[in-house]
């Protein structure tokens, strides 16, 4: 079958923010549907409220909404923009439920938009439990036995018939959020109990546990011809009981023979078929009892999901894209294969090699939370490996993981490696209850002597895996002690082979890792590439996708290509504080070099990301991004350059070390670059330039930092100069808290000090990203925080054009901006974090690279300028590009930024200088109170236009909380306070309903009023970290049951102008095309293609 | 670091050749170098007797990791003359598993090598075609061992089908195998007549499971002797080597030709392709592997299919009342013949999978609607 020719314009809704379960993968796929279907001359219209996306970049779309992704709005945009059909697979859950609730409403029957890949009925069968589970039994498969209850009563019923333990999945929501496993009736109560809220339906499924059986996945694709075919197969080296996102993951599958993996495959046929997903992609999970074989099929996502990616990136068949254009109507024998040219998209792959994802965490960050991991999903990334064994594949992955690990241990980090020897209790606890860490404790349960059986009865993870561990355990014990020169040619490729890094050997042999290094050189043992072409070498491939490996047969084009080629060093595992806006970055350095003609050879090891889409880049090398792997592939490229300002700190960590291995860095030169970075050299540097930062000092014992901070005057910021997991960061007020931290956060020794700075109260902070050829400098944005300085400014709020800088201020900005591009020579991007307090401007932070607001700058005023700061790096001057004049929009854009708190449990909600923003969305309007409750909206706070409003601030923002509850009362809300509160509001005559707080005993209290959502806005302020149990229930409470929050003055200030705003003029919404058009030069328009 | 290992060679006819080691311990064996790009179904490939007088290389690494069971053999024993992988698995993980796959072919007398680049080795059996070879851990001098790779007999002509069919008839049926009867017990409704040129056991489970009993005939058995015993169906079975070194099999499928319901399989349709006059002709390198799309032409829809063949039918020499049925999508290859009139249809892939997806199964079903005498929505 042709396309179809009856729609034209076709609605693809994007998945929002960046949040745990969800990430840049549905931008890749996204943007590939973007492509695909443009290709075909289909009109696109997409909503995404997500700016750092390439998807929302103006070319990808014809319109591009950066609008909430609420019902509201899409019903907005769809009768304004008429489209004939909406692409609901895509886009995630987000984009799915979306669409649902869309036709559920009744609006895509209204304006006559059809559903296009998976209809109406086919996501309800696959979504909710009880639907799915009775189409199961329809085709005789089966399911976990299991209930559907929508309270804990009927619960407690179902849990007779089902018995303990028992898994608790909530229906509709995102990544099994609420999720968890029972063990006994307070635990199931306390889940059921989330999980019910975490509903949009309110209805949980009670399942029989399959915990310790074998977990697979299945990549489905069907056509409109019911052809269906499997992508890929993945075997979970984590069992059943791990949300498959945390699992560590293997394709293809492992350890099931033919005959199991084809009644696998002949299942996932029949159930895409039954749920009757009509084209697209789905993905399938099943469990084996690893004892008798038997096979119950677990879930179904009838769309794109975060597996799609890895299974496209793992076989290098591009499923988003091959989805896309089933739904318009071709049938798979109609598309070609694009890596073979000869074949077609009718087949299913076969590798010929191993792949290992590992999902990166961050429990660090919250560590009131417990490492532990259940059937909700924790972690905030991953990162994928390609070996030719499962040994090679795993080392690979954990170097590429950047958790300071190089391998299965061996690496002189594991507890073992080093002397100490973990308590067997310890171990065999921590085996038994899954953790991030678990992988390393199989090493230290080795050491410790259990056997490969012990540890799988403790883990339930396939034996198998357990022995390929135990071999390159086994091997690094042997290697242990011996001295490099002793290690034969034939025993190092081995170790090559095996996954060892240079890293692990040097750490065996007692040398270094550019000693390693030199030796295997000299030995002639360098790694091969090679390619990744869906089809083992049966045919020809013409995609140049590589990953490395140890083998005989090179078949890198390095040396094909005579143009000029550079090097982009993506950003690796996502993570926070480093995500998908490095990505975007990287993919428009990728997209510049292409468009002069140059080989843009890219290297990143997350496969959610677009940089790692084959088509995007000239060459694409699959792999971790450290000292060792980058520079091999320098080495067998030998490129003109390689650039490290874009993908976030990984290679900025790699720029000196390579740098002194001879590469050559383009753009700001890394000694700039460390001169911003080192404490010492960066306060000489402003000295020099006479600028100002907030007095600051190291202190080297308790003692001396006690001293400092008085010299200093309190409050101050602490953190040690060593980054330990980014975290322990703290403001603290008095010498006690001071002591305090030092006593329990940090060692305060000679060889680790802690640095000191003035911490500036209530400042206003300011973030610019500015661009210098080393002439000219150029103010891209200038960004005025919504929250005061204090808070991480990834975890800010901030408006661009800024609306409270006064215009002298704004030119110092300028001014300072300038002198210090100049005096770094900085050559692309920079980025400096402003304070402004009483008047005056400190310098808090400069960073020579492009920072984490580049995409939103770059939506913003409509300049794409990683892309122009790469042309930069090539010798280009911003006069030849025609970008010399800072772009003030008339219209203003807010970024606000989503938190992970739901997915952990017992932590606290409030702000600090530890980032704990997952993601960010953008509100554009012409007013800025209105963009900033659009982007409330978007980041899920619904502000409410009329109702209860509690108030409860620290005592020094009470005279502050004044004015704001003056506005809300005159604007009609009921204020409730508790007492102290209260009485404050009342002297400045606020009428103010006082209620008891949790500690008083009477009820109802402020929790009650919460729990039954009587509450409508909550104003909540505290100081420092350590809150009162109070305080932290309201707060936690609120959170999770969406009760729109503000933690700090100036952001309850921000919502209440939205909310007074919103009350006179409702929203309309515009797509970024046309807000462009009021710019003086529309960049995307004209100048980017010369 | 390592216990000694067993240092291997692997040959090619025009003089390349690979280092590995052997997990098998000592040995020496010569065939043609072919490879398979399944990444599951080593046991039932290692079974299949098409495979006999060839070297296989699998193209996926990791071989061995679920070990061998009692259920998953397609003939009596290992069937091919090498097996080639990456890296061995010793450790085997599986339910139904009973031994290491290096116990059994050590156990079988066949040569495994591992540690060799598998995709290197691929690839040049894609570049440049499918070739003689040989492998060993006793002629470790390459020119020496090139010397005897290159008088090791040839693939190419060479009749193999008479080293694995079946020497006498056997039966098979609900009950499975009686090797002692050499007749149809007359309890099932549907007797099918199985000429073997090498078949795979999955093709009779199938059939039984149908209903049916099967009796099987050496290759060489008449006409006459096969319609004696009043077969409703005739199936030709897959089977090793050229398909155009087999004139005798092709003289009994043209005598069987419309005297009873044909079904023919990988060899069995390139005797059914010779026997209406089409010659064959051999691929560069093969289909070997279970992941090929095939387009069904009468239904429009696509089947992965597994597939295990060197030679194909010339298409352009078919009488013109013969349907084709099936192309292969990735080189346009015929795949498929149907000839209406003779109630006579084979494909050149492998519809009773073993190793392979299930998708076409269904002309099994075929088969048995031209025994029932119904030819409506054949391939449907």
């Amino acid at each position: 079958m042709p396309k179809r020719t009856d729609i034209k314009k076709i609605l693809i809704i994007g998945s929002g923010p960046i949040v745990i379960g969800q990430a840049c993968e549905f931008d890749y796929s996204g943007s590939q549907a973007c492509k695909a279907l443009r290709e075909e001359g289909y009109e696109i219209v997409l909503v995404n409220s997500n700016p750092a996306t390439i998807m929302t970049d103006p070319e990808m779309a014809d319109r591009t909404y950066i609008e909430p992704l609420i019902p509201e709005v899409l019903e907005y945009i769809i009768k304004e923009e008429r489209p004939d059909a909406l692409l609901p697979t895509l886009g995630g859950q987000t984009g799915l439920n979306l669409a649902f609730a869309l036709a559920r409403k009744g609006v895509l029957e209204k304006y006559k938009v059809e559903l296009i890949g998976a209809k109406e009925s086919a996501i309800e069968k696959a979504e909710s439990r009880e639907h799915f589970k009775k189409a199961m039994e329809r085709i005789g498969l089966k399911v976990p036995k299991s209930a559907i209850v929508k309270s804990l009563a009927e619960a407690e019923k179902a849990i007779k018939e089902i018995g303990f333990p028992v898994i608790v999945r909530p229906s509709f929501t995102l990544g099994g959020t609420g999720g968890g496993v029972a063990y006994n009736i307070e635990e199931l109560r306390e889940i059921v109990s989330a999980g019910l809220e975490a509903s949009l339906i309110h209805e949980v499924m009670l399942e029989e546990s399959v915990l310790g059986w074998k977990e697979y996945e299945l990549e489905v694709m069907r056509d409109f011809k019911d052809n269906v075919v499997i992508i890929c197969s993945i075997e979970n080296f984590d069992p059943m009981g791990v949300h498959t996102g945390d699992s560590i993951t293997v394709a293809p599958s492992q350890t099931l023979s033919d005959v199991e993996y084809q009644r696998m495959r002949v299942a996932a046929q029949a159930v895409i078929r039954e749920i009757g997903v009509e084209t697209g992609g789905s993905n399938i999970q099943f469990a084996i009892n690893p004892d008798t074989g038997e096979m119950v099929v677990i879930e179904m996502n009838p769309r794109v999901s975060r597996s799609s990616a890895l299974a496209s990136k793992a076989t290098g068949y591009p499923i988003a894209k091959i989805a896309a254009k089933l739904a318009v109507g071709y049938t798979l024998d109609e598309l070609a294969n694009d890596i073979t040219k000869e074949t077609k998209a009718a087949f299913e792959p076969t590798i010929d090699y191993v792949v290992v994802k590992i999902p990166r965490f961050t429990f660090e960050k919250f560590p009131e939370a417990k490492d532990e991991l259940t059937t909700s999903m924790r972690s905030v990334g991953e990162t994928m490996a390609i070996g030719r064994t499962f040994k090679e594949a795993l080392q690979k992955a954990i170097a590429g993981l950047e958790i300071g690990r190089f391998g299965f241990g061996a690496d002189g980090k594991s507890p073992s490696d080093i002397g100490e020897f973990l308590p067997l209790e310890l171990i065999k606890e921590k085996l038994a209850r899954p953790n991030s860490q678990r992988l390393f404790y199989i090493r230290e349960a080795f050491k410790a002597g259990l056997t490969i059986d012990e540890i799988y009865r403790l883990t339930y993870i396939d034996r198998w895996f357990l022995y390929n561990l135990w071999q390159v355990f086994t091997v690094s014990e042997e290697l242990k002690g011996r001295p490099l020169e002793t290690i034969s040619s034939e025993d190092l490729k081995e170790l090559k082979q095996m996954g060892f890094t240079d890293y692990q050997i040097a750490f065996l042999t007692g040398s270094t890792e550019i000693e390693v290094r030199k030796r295997r050189l000299a030995l002639g043992i360098k790694p091969t590439y090679k390619l990744i072409d869906t089809c083992a070498a049966e045919f020809e491939a013409y995609t140049p996708y590589f990953y490395s490996t140890y083998e005989v047969e090179n078949e890198s084009r390095a040396r094909l290509s005579k143009n000029k080629k550079v090097i982009i060093i993506g950003g690796g595992p996502n993570r926070i504080g480093q995500g998908i806006e490095f990505d975007y970055c990287c993919v428009h350095a990728v997209k510049a070099l292409r468009e002069r003609g140059i080989d843009a050879i890219m290297i990143n090891s997350n496969p959610e990301t677009v940089s790692t889409d084959y088509d995007v880049s000239t060459r694409l090398y699959f792999e971790p991004l450290t000292f060792e792997h980058v520079l091999n592939i320098y080495e067998e490229e030998e490129p003109d350059g390689v650039i490290v300002q874009f993908g976030g700190q990984t290679p900025l960590n790699l720029a000196m070390p390579l740098y002194k291995a001879g590469v050559k860095i383009l753009g700001t030169s890394p000694l700039q670059i460390d001169r911003a970075e080192d404490r010492e050299k960066f306060d000489a540097l402003l000295e020099k330039v006479g600028l100002k930062r907030p007095k600051a000092g190291i202190a080297r014992s308790a003692d001396e930092a006690l001293e400092v901070a008085r010299k200093i005057g309190y409050p101050v910021l602490v953190r040690p100069s060593y980054v330990l997991g980014g975290r322990a960061m703290k403001i603290v007020y008095s010498e006690a808290e001071l002591m305090e931290y030092i006593e329990t956060a940090v060692k305060v020794q000679p060889e680790h000090p802690i640095l000191i700075d003035r911490f500036l109260e209530d400042a206003l902070e300011v973030d610019v990203d500015a661009i210098s050829d080393g002439e000219t400098v150029v103010v891209a944005g200038i960004m005025e925080h919504i929250e005061e300085a204090g808070v991480h400014s990834g975890d800010s709020a901030c408006i661009l054009p800024p609306v409270n800088i006064p215009p002298k201020l704004i030119d110092e900005i300028r001014r300072a901006t300038h002198v210090l591009a100049k005096e770094l020579e900085v050559k692309g991007l920079i980025n400096i974090q402003f304070a402004i307090k009483d008047e005056e401007l400190y310098v808090l932070e400069v960073n020579p690279r492009a920072s984490r607001t580049i995409p939103f700058v770059s939506k913003a005023i409509g300049v794409p300028l990683a892309k122009l700061a790469t042309w930069i790096m090539l010798g280009e001057s911003l006069k030849d590009l025609g970008f010399t004049q800072e772009v003030w929009p008339k219209y203003y854009s807010v970024k606000e930024v989503v938190f992970p708190f739901k997915r952990f449990p017992g932590v606290d909600v409030t702000l600090g200088p530890e980032m704990k923003s997952t993601g960010e969305v953008m509100g554009i309007d012409w007013e800025p109170s209105l963009a900033y409750a659009k982007a409330q909206f978007a980041a899920g706070m619904r502000l409410p236009l009329s109702g209860r409003v509690f108030i409860s601030v620290k005592d020094e923002d009470k005279p502050q909380v004044v004015e704001i509850a003056k506005v809300l009362e005159n604007l009609g809300f009921e204020i409730v306070a508790t007492e102290g509160t209260a009485k404050y509001l009342e002297d400045f005559g606020i009428k103010v309903k006082v209620i008891p707080k949790i500690s008083e005993g009477r009820r109802p209290n402020i929790l009650d009023l919460i729990k039954n959502k009587e509450i409508d806005l909550m104003i909540n302020t505290a100081k420092g970290k350590v809150s009162k149990l109070d305080a932290y229930l309201i707060r936690r409470y609120a959170m999770e049951l969406d009760i729109p929050y503000a933690t700090t003055i100036s952001g309850a200030r921000a919502m209440v102008c939205s909310i007074r705003r919103l009350k006179e003029k409702s929203f309309s919404y515009s797509a970024l095309q046309d807000y462009y058009k009021t710019l003086p030069c529309n960049y995307y328009a004209t100048k980017t293609d010369r | 670091m390592k216990k000694e290992r067993l240092k291997a060679l692997i040959m090619l006819e025009d003089g390349t050749h690979f280092w590995g080691y052997s997990f098998t311990g000592p040995g020496e064996t010569f065939g043609e170098i072919v490879f398979n790009t399944g990444m599951t179904g080593y046991q039932e490939i290692l079974t299949d007797p098409s495979y006999y007088g060839q070297i296989v290389t699998m193209t996926y690494p990791l071989i061995g990791t679920y070990g061998v069971n009692d259920e998953d053999m397609e003939s009596a024993r290992i069937q091919v003359a090498g097996f080639i992988v990456r890296e061995y698995q010793p450790y085997f993980s599986n339910y139904r598993a009973r031994r290491s796959l290096g116990d059994w072919l050590k156990e079988q007398g066949i040569l495994g090598i591992e540690g060799v680049d598998t995709r290197a080795l691929t690839r040049h059996i894609r570049n440049y075609g499918a070739m003689k070879g040989g492998m060993t851990t006793e002629t470790l001098d390459p020119k020496k061992f090139l010397e005897k790779v290159k008088e090791s007999p040839d693939y190419v002509g060479r009749d193999l089908v008479k080293f694995v069919t079946s020497p006498k008839p056997y039966y098979y049926g609900p009950e499975g195998f009686d090797f002692n009867c050499q007749s149809f017990k007359n309890k099932a409704q549907y007797r099918v007549a199985v000429l073997d040129c090498g078949l795979k056991y999955n093709q009779l489970r199938l059939m039984v499971q149908r209903g049916a009993e099967c009796l099987v005939f050496p290759a060489d058995t008449p006409a006459e002797k096969i319609l004696a015993e009043d077969p409703h169906g005739i199936f030709l079975s897959n089977g090793p080597g050229d398909p155009s070194a087999l004139p005798y099999v092709v003289e009994t499928a043209k005598n069987l030709l419309g005297k009873r319901p044909i079904f023919g399989i990988c060899l069995g349709h390139q005797i059914l392709g010779q026997a209406l006059s089409a010659t064959t002709y051999k691929l560069r390198f093969g289909h070997r592997g279970i992941n090929h799309p095939v387009l069904n032409l009468l239904n429009g829809r696509v089947e992965i299919t597994s597939q295990n063949h060197g030679f194909c039918v010339r298409a352009e020499e078919l009488p013109k009342d013969v349907i084709i049925t099936h192309i292969n999508l990735n080189d346009n290859t015929l795949e498929g013949i149907y000839a209406p009139d003779l109630k006579a249809f084979s494909v050149q892939y492998h519809p009773e999978n073993a190793p392979g997806p299930w998708d076409s199964l269904y002309l099994f079903d075929s088969f048995f609607k031209l025994m029932r005498g119904e030819d409506e929505n054949l391939f449907s």
